[in-house]
């Protein structure tokens, strides 16, 4: 014969949420984490021909005074892991698949930021044969940050805006 | 006297001030091809003009420079290639801007051109139309197994446009084979018909954490082929600019290693140094990477007042760290990454005339500043040599130099004399070259002046030593190393593609 308790401690089943609140409650907290950690973009950096101006003060981004990935910004390894292609450089006549390429391979939505004077219209390469002459001739541009190279206050303050104009 | 210094005597020449530029019949240019191997000449760069190929020697024994020349024809004159394996991609290069064939090349392949101009052989006095032609090939290996890993043009996290492809066998690499040309941008047709002083902007666009170098570079090149001697002043701040710029550079290669190696120490205390130093080159030049501050004749502005004070303090800020930042390549983690890492020996890094960090941390002791550089005579630079050849000896050459450029400075601005800044320049023609010794290693620039306008230029960019100099040293390395690899040779891509 087995012994059975006749007080087995048991959970009782769960009475029914009430609907509103919870409606409300999801429809609140979707709000605080859209201001509090939507607010991220993933980068990738495409050279079409840069003098390597540009990537230097890129790179200065990194560095603890301006420290990109405070804002939720950062560099990524592959365009398809992106939501932002940063394109620098005149658009050489030899890297234009190379761009296309990557745009192709960025996932919707994406935004693309001409950053420097060349990736802008050429800039002193302008009317070289071998150059097409900014970003733009390519790929359909949102943002340009001007500037020979532009100082890495500049390429954050405009990625910052983007950040901004993406969350709202 | 040695025979290549007969074929050279032989020889008549012109005028290439500071030197004499010799022309050769194609047999005694192909003669001195085997001397210069026999003699351990160094192939210095290789170009070619719409009517001559030109070559620019070293000859290490009398430590004397000599450009030779040969007349094309009927679009062919003899190739180094099978001789001086240095000079392949020269050769590629000047079919592909000019259209001279160098018969008898070791490689024939396109190199710049990826067959996306709408001309061919652009720089040649009739271009040729685009007519769809081959596109280059990349040679690998056909053996059963291998893997292939191709890298780039679009690679890194933030990096330069190139393409080296690994061939592979399990995690050991093969065979690296590098490809460039993607930045190519007409640099020289651009700068062909401008004046000195419009064309500088080109110059210093090259490679831009080499633009303090390249833009002297350039400018010396002027001043000589016009006789012209800049103000004592613009000539000392030269040399603040350019030690500036070297020290900028090698915090950030400091940088980047540590990155790649993951030293974070290592990665925030020089990237935090080098943004300090960026943003007293600001203050003092006007311009956080300098660039256009140096122009033909002189400089483009003086020195901000109370910039010296801006630099020395931010060298000083350099310098109290220069300890730490050495402890921490001597122990821990780093230097058990990056010794034995990419070794490079001293017989090759001679053969391909690697000069710089590289080529002096595998024992070639050359450095320009100390031997065609008469600007820095007063201030007697010092350089180091290693033998070790690998990673962890650039990186510790990096270290000392940034020390020596800190003194260098200094001493320069203790030392700057008063005076113009500027002076202006004849309208002659005449032909010129210069040397500078830049981050990478020594830089060349070449150019022809007709009535004061360019008729022919060429910049000589360390890359071309160091590109080869990489593709050898990778073959063996291990895949996972290749970044690091690349990185501690600061490998340049714009500078070599014109």
């Amino acid at each position: 014969m087995t012994w059975k308790p006749r007080l087995r401690p048991q959970p009782e089943p769960a009475a029914p949420l009430d609907p509103e609140t919870t409606q409300s409650l999801c429809a609140r907290l979707e709000a605080a984490a859209q201001t509090r950690l939507g607010r991220s973009l993933a980068i990738r950096h495409v050279n079409t021909g840069s003098c390597n101006g540009c990537e230097l003060e890129m790179r200065a981004l990194s560095n603890v005074l301006y420290d990109l990935e405070r804002f939720g910004l950062r560099f990524v390894d592959s365009p398809r892991h992106a939501d932002v292609l940063l394109v620098t450089g005149p658009l050489t006549r030899n890297l234009r698949t190379a761009l296309e390429q990557a745009w192709d391979a960025t996932p919707d939505p994406k935004w693309v930021v001409a950053v420097g004077d060349c990736a802008v219209d050429g800039g002193v390469f302008k009317g070289s044969y071998a150059v097409l002459g900014g970003t733009g001739l390519s790929v359909p541009v949102d943002l340009t940050i001007g500037g020979c190279p532009p100082p890495p206050s500049r390429i954050l303050a405009g990625l910052r805006t983007l950040l901004e104009a993406n969350t709202r | 006297m040695t025979a290549a210094n007969e074929i050279i005597r032989a020889a008549e020449a012109e005028v290439c001030r500071p030197w004499l530029r010799h022309i050769l019949t194609q047999s005694d240019w192909a003669a001195l091809a085997h001397a210069s191997a026999a003699e351990s000449w160094i192939l210095l760069a290789h170009w070619a003009d719409t009517i001559q190929a030109h070559a620019l020697f070293l000859d290490p024994d009398a430590l004397t420079v000599v450009p030779v020349s040969t007349p094309i024809e009927s679009g062919l004159y003899p190739a180094l290639s099978p001789v001086l394996p240095g000079a392949a991609w020269y050769e590629r290069m000047i079919h592909d801007l000019w259209g001279h064939e160098a018969f008898g090349a070791s490689d024939l392949r396109p190199w710049l051109d990826h067959d996306a101009w709408p001309q061919h052989h652009p720089l040649a006095m009739r271009p040729h139309p685009n007519t769809a032609a081959e596109t280059p090939a990349l040679v690998g290996i056909d053996q059963d197994g291998a893997m292939i890993l191709p890298l780039g043009p679009i690679w890194g996290q933030i990096d330069e446009a190139a393409h080296l492809r690994l061939t592979l066998n399990g995690p050991a690499i093969r065979r690296a084979e590098s490809l460039l040309g993607f930045t190519h941008k007409g640099t020289l047709s651009l700068m062909r018909g401008k004046s000195p002083r419009a064309a500088a902007r080109f110059a210093a666009r090259l490679s831009a954490d080499a633009t303090v170098a390249h833009s002297v570079a350039f400018a010396q090149a002027t001043e000589s082929a016009m006789d012209a001697q800049v103000p004592p002043r613009a000539a000392a701040l030269r040399i603040v600019m350019l030690e500036t710029e070297r020290i900028a550079a090698h915090l950030d290669n400091l940088a980047e290693v540590g990155r790649l190696a993951d030293a974070q120490a290592v990665r925030t205390r020089c990237g935090f140094l080098r943004e300090i130093l960026l943003r007293a080159s600001e203050a003092a030049f006007g311009h956080r990477l300098m660039m256009d501050c140096v122009v033909p004749g002189g400089i483009a502005m003086d020195i901000a007042e109370g910039g010296s004070q801006v630099i020395l303090r931010a060298l000083g800020d350099i310098a109290s760290q220069l300890s730490g930042i050495r402890r921490l390549h001597d122990s821990g983690a780093l230097p058990a990454q990056l010794t034995g890492l990419g070794p490079a020996g001293r017989t090759l890094a001679t053969s391909l005339s690697v000069g710089g960090v590289a080529g002096r941390a595998s024992g070639r002791a050359f450095d320009v500043r100390t031997m065609f550089a008469s600007d820095y005579s007063g201030l007697s630079p010092r350089i180091a040599i290693r033998t070790e050849g690998d990673a962890a000896a650039r990186q510790h050459l990096r270290i000392f130099e940034i020390e020596e450029s800190l003194r260098l400075v200094g001493a320069a601005l203790k030392a700057l004399p008063d005076g113009p800044i500027t002076v202006a320049l004849p309208q002659v023609s005449g032909e010129g070259i210069a040397c500078v010794e830049s981050i990478r290693g020594d830089v060349w620039h070449w150019l022809r002046l007709d009535h004061g306008q360019i008729a022919a230029a060429f910049p000589r960019d360390p890359g071309w030593a160091l590109w080869p100099l990489a593709e050898r040293v990778l073959e063996n390395a291990a895949a996972n190393d290749a970044a690091l690899i690349r990185a501690s040779f600061a490998l340049p891509a714009s500078g070599m593609d014109l």
